[in-house]
């Protein structure tokens, strides 16, 4: 059987120093129209880890993702990414570093007047440093990726909603970004579809050791993440050995009230006795 | 509906100004540096030029015909239809040609940029632009401000010209004007004023469709719904600006040129 991806000393003493932190948020702010959406949270994500941010609708979970992308700007605070502070950067500036990261949107947010192949190859096409057959490989491996290489001349509106998806993280990934941030990825969609949007995560971080902050709404995918590893070999995401010491590095951060109330991993979170949390997760 | 008090008004209006100015020097400025999407500039003059001449031939024709026809009506009282020729001439070239080809381009391509990239920022595309590396206003904005004010100065001479024939075409069938009278008073009329000043106005007026009908893509908010009303005041806005802008660079011309 094919060795899960980190055993539990290694996932619980990451290495230490700047270098190890991906993504840092040191005492963020933000409101809009006078509404308090974060207020002062601080947590950091290290390299290779995947960290799943849970909260009611408008706690101000996508606003995470935007603010780790550059695309708002907090009200105070300092946001550190793959080791840069990204908060007084200018737009010129955050447009090459977001060359280094990738995100997925809720809606997918796919050019609707591009095919799949101009959309997943639209970083490359931009930075026309490639040549077109060597664009034409990346785009399929991406494509395969997902399992969508026999799409690539259709428009998204001729694509279902999970394959939008799949797009989506095909378009995010074909640059091999170190962070990829995934914003509700398999919300509105069937449990099957959400299960392969799943595995993909599931795949992307254990092969690809990219860290990823998931905002989502439902549990059990990120439930299903902190179980399971994926199986190169077999290529297939399969549940850990049970009663195994063997760990993914996958944790949880809890919103409420515009701010951090839990911030751990899966043992910490089963384990915690805050009524809020246990409720949430019943 | 929500009252507002005048403080707040006057700041919004402010504020939109400032915005509207920010994009229309940062679409300009632009062109100065890289990267320049020249592919996505040609692509634009397509939609924008050639996608446009249908209409623009139809309307300057027509005008050139309506403007010969009224004008033939007044000189045949005073038995000066021979000057028929130099009417439509300044008229087409001064005034006619370029507002209606501005008017033209406004109602077709102002509301098309307001509607295309107002689509794209309620549907997040605009952030994934953003997200991706690529900065929305060089891709999108800069290419269509440039695309419209080259191409209308064309389609502005284009019109003027089936202007000229459209009026040609009235006195000749329908008023018994030679036509080689016509077209040797209606060419020998024009001095450099009017040519300034017929070709400087389709520079403004593509300066104005293109800015304007961005500016409300790139800050249309509130879905469909939204979109929808970009679309509209983009057509309102650039209709209105068209014609007050008309007046100010006919009176400074005159002010410069004498009249």
């Amino acid at each position: 059987m094919a060795t899960p991806p980190l055993v539990a000393e290694q996932a619980t003493q990451p290495s230490q120093g700047p270098s190890a932190i991906a993504l840092e948020f040191e005492n963020i702010s933000i409101a809009f129209e006078e509404r308090q959406i974060l207020d002062s949270i601080s947590f950091q994500l290290r390299h290779g880890e995947t960290k799943a941010i849970f909260g009611i609708a408008g706690s101000g979970k996508s606003t995470i993702l935007k603010l780790a992308l550059g695309l708002m700007k907090p009200d105070s605070g300092r946001i550190r990414l793959l080791g840069e502070e990204i908060t007084e950067m200018s737009e010129d500036q955050l447009f090459v570093l977001r060359q280094r990261v990738g995100i997925v949107f809720q809606e997918s947010a796919l050019f609707d007047s591009l095919t799949v192949r101009e959309n997943v190859a639209f970083r490359l096409l931009e930075e026309a440093q490639l040549p077109e057959n060597e664009v034409e490989d990346r785009v399929r491996e991406a494509l395969s990726f997902v399992e969508l290489e026999n799409k690539v001349d259709l428009y998204p509106s001729e694509l279902s909603g999970g394959m939008r998806r799949r797009v989506g993280i095909a378009r995010t990934i074909i640059t091999h970004p170190e962070v990829v941030l995934y914003d509700s990825p398999t919300g509105g969609l069937d449990p099957v579809t959400s299960n392969t949007i799943i595995e993909l995560l599931v795949k992307q971080r254990d092969v690809y050791k990219t860290s990823s902050l998931l905002v989502t709404h439902r549990l059990q995918d990120a439930f299903t993440m902190g179980t399971h590893y994926f199986d190169k070999a077999e290529n297939k995401m399969k549940p850990l050995p049970p009663h195994s010491r063997a760990i993914v590095p996958m944790y949880f951060l809890i919103l409420r009230d515009a701010h951090i109330i839990f911030d751990g991993d899966l043992e910490s979170l089963r384990a915690t006795r805050d009524e809020y949390i246990r409720e949430y997760i019943s | 509906m929500e009252l507002i008090s005048p403080t707040d008004f006057a700041k919004q209006k402010i504020q939109s100004v400032q915005e509207y100015a920010a994009i229309a020097f940062q679409a300009v400025a632009n062109l100065f540096s890289r990267p320049r999407y020249f592919g996505d500039m040609v692509q634009q003059a397509d939609l924008i030029g050639v996608g446009s001449l249908p209409i623009v031939m139809l309307t300057g024709f027509f005008t050139g015909a309506a403007l010969a026809q009224n004008s033939a009506s007044t000189l045949q009282r005073f038995g000066s239809l021979s000057l028929i020729g130099q009417l439509v001439s300044l008229g087409m070239v001064r005034e006619l040609g370029p507002v209606i080809t501005g008017l033209m381009v406004a109602g077709r391509n102002a509301s098309g940029m307001a509607s295309e990239i107002g689509s794209m920022v309620v549907t997040e595309q605009i952030d994934a632009m953003r997200a991706l590396g690529t900065d929305p206003m060089r891709k999108l904005v800069t290419p269509r401000v440039a695309s419209t004010v080259f191409m209308l100065v064309f389609l502005t001479i284009i019109s003027d010209a089936l202007g000229f024939a459209g009026g040609g075409w009235v006195s000749s069938a329908l008023f018994g004007v030679d036509s080689h009278q016509y077209w040797s008073t209606a060419w020998q009329i024009l001095v450099f004023q009017d040519i300034f000043m017929g070709l400087v106005k389709p520079l403004l007026f593509g300066f104005i469709i293109s800015t304007v009908g961005c500016y409300y893509g790139i800050t249309a908010r509130g879905g469909t719904q939204g979109v929808g009303r970009a679309t509209t005041q983009a057509v309102v806005a650039s209709s209105i600006l068209i014609i007050t802008i008309d007046f100010f660079v006919t009176r400074l011309s005159m002010t410069i040129f004498g009249q």
